[in-house]
């Protein structure tokens, strides 16, 4: 690389690329959806995309934690089941994970 | 595509975008508040090391609105910025993002109905949080999409002034790992995930998108192992179909 390569004001043409690159991902989907026809299976697919999206994020982070992630996510799969406040059901979660933690899993 | 917009409402009744919808949303990403709070501080403070000003790193932030992305681009930020650095900047921050590209489209039927100039700047606020919350509120019948607004401009209104706190001031805590501070939004995002279980034969797309996400993760580098996983469960989702 020469410092000719060097682009003057790069640092701000970079977070304007970036900044496209997000607003293309977060509009795009929606936009293109206007011309696919929205069949039942279509429709099913869409419904299941959250359950999807989240499994997806998720589960590499939780097994990557291992054990402490494995206590929180239980812990907070009871707490809301058992119609706990999400912020209550949160803390407790992530104290377990802590906790787990500093037992040395 | 005016009657289109119409054909694709599904419940029947017209979406609505109220001020009251607004406060609702902020209302519901409360408890997630204190966890944006220290990551954005966590980024901050990560763009001043790798040599961002005050004002690129609060301006990424405002601009971008995306935490995992950002950090994924601070790994590859290096001055002075070449065409070829920012090429691959808007290369990581789209794979990244890519899973926006899916929940923008499971918005469709329901922000369909708006229009553009209110549907749009909606978008553009979207967060993994504020969609989750909106998916949950509009399976239990919700229309207002005004809390798909609200959740995400109340998480901005924290992310950019606390990234120019951890900027200046660095990082709140020292050990996040310590307190656990990075499981908060993985377990939220579980936690949000509860109310919307419909037995075990919906939620097979919730383990096709896992187990495809583990096994991306294993064989390709990077960040496609999210949008791969999710696409994955949608699409075994729309071979389910409703009769039980």
């Amino acid at each position: 690389m020469t410092p000719s390569d060097a682009l003057t004001h790069g640092s701000l043409i970079a977070i304007l690329a970036m900044t496209a690159a997000t607003i293309f991902m977060r509009a795009g989907g929606f936009w293109l959806m206007a011309y696919v026809p929205l069949t039942p299976r279509v429709r099913r697919m869409l419904e299941a995309l959250p359950g999807a999206v989240v499994a997806a994020l998720v589960l590499p982070i939780v097994v990557k934690n291992g054990l402490p992630a494995f206590l929180s996510a239980g812990t907070v799969v009871a707490a809301i089941a058992f119609r706990c406040n999400a912020f209550v059901a949160l803390a407790i979660a992530v104290a377990t994970a802590a906790l787990a933690r500093a037992f040395g899993f | 595509m005016t009657s289109m917009h119409r054909a694709s409402n599904d419940h029947g009744t017209p979406p609505r975008w109220s001020l009251s919808g607004l406060v609702t949303g902020a209302h519901y990403v409360f408890p997630l508040l204190p966890g944006a709070a220290v990551f954005a501080a966590a980024f901050g403070t990560l763009a001043a090391q790798k040599g961002l000003s005050f004002f690129e790193a609060t301006l990424m932030s405002a601009a971008v609105f995306a935490g995992a992305s950002q950090f994924a681009a601070m790994e590859i930020w290096s001055t002075p910025i070449t065409l070829g650095t920012v090429v691959s900047l808007a290369l990581v921050v789209g794979v990244v993002n890519m899973r926006m590209l899916l929940m923008g489209a499971s918005l469709r039927p329901w922000l369909g109905g708006l229009p553009a100039w209110q549907s749009y700047p909606t978008l553009l606020l979207t967060t993994d949080a504020s969609w989750l919350i909106a998916s949950r509120y509009r399976a239990e019948g919700g229309t207002d999409a005004a809390i798909l607004f609200g959740g995400g401009l109340t998480l901005w209104l924290v992310w950019v002034p606390m990234t120019s706190i951890g900027f200046l001031f660095g990082s709140l805590v020292d050990e996040p790992r310590r307190f656990a501070l990075d499981l908060i939004l993985p377990i939220y995002f579980i936690a949000m995930l509860v109310p919307l279980w419909r037995g075990p034969r919906r939620a097979i797309p919730w383990a096709v998108g896992g187990a495809t996400a583990l096994l991306v993760q294993q064989l390709v580098p990077g960040f496609w192992y999210i949008v791969v996983g999710a696409f994955a469960g949608a699409i075994s989702g729309g071979f389910i179909d409703d009769a039980e």
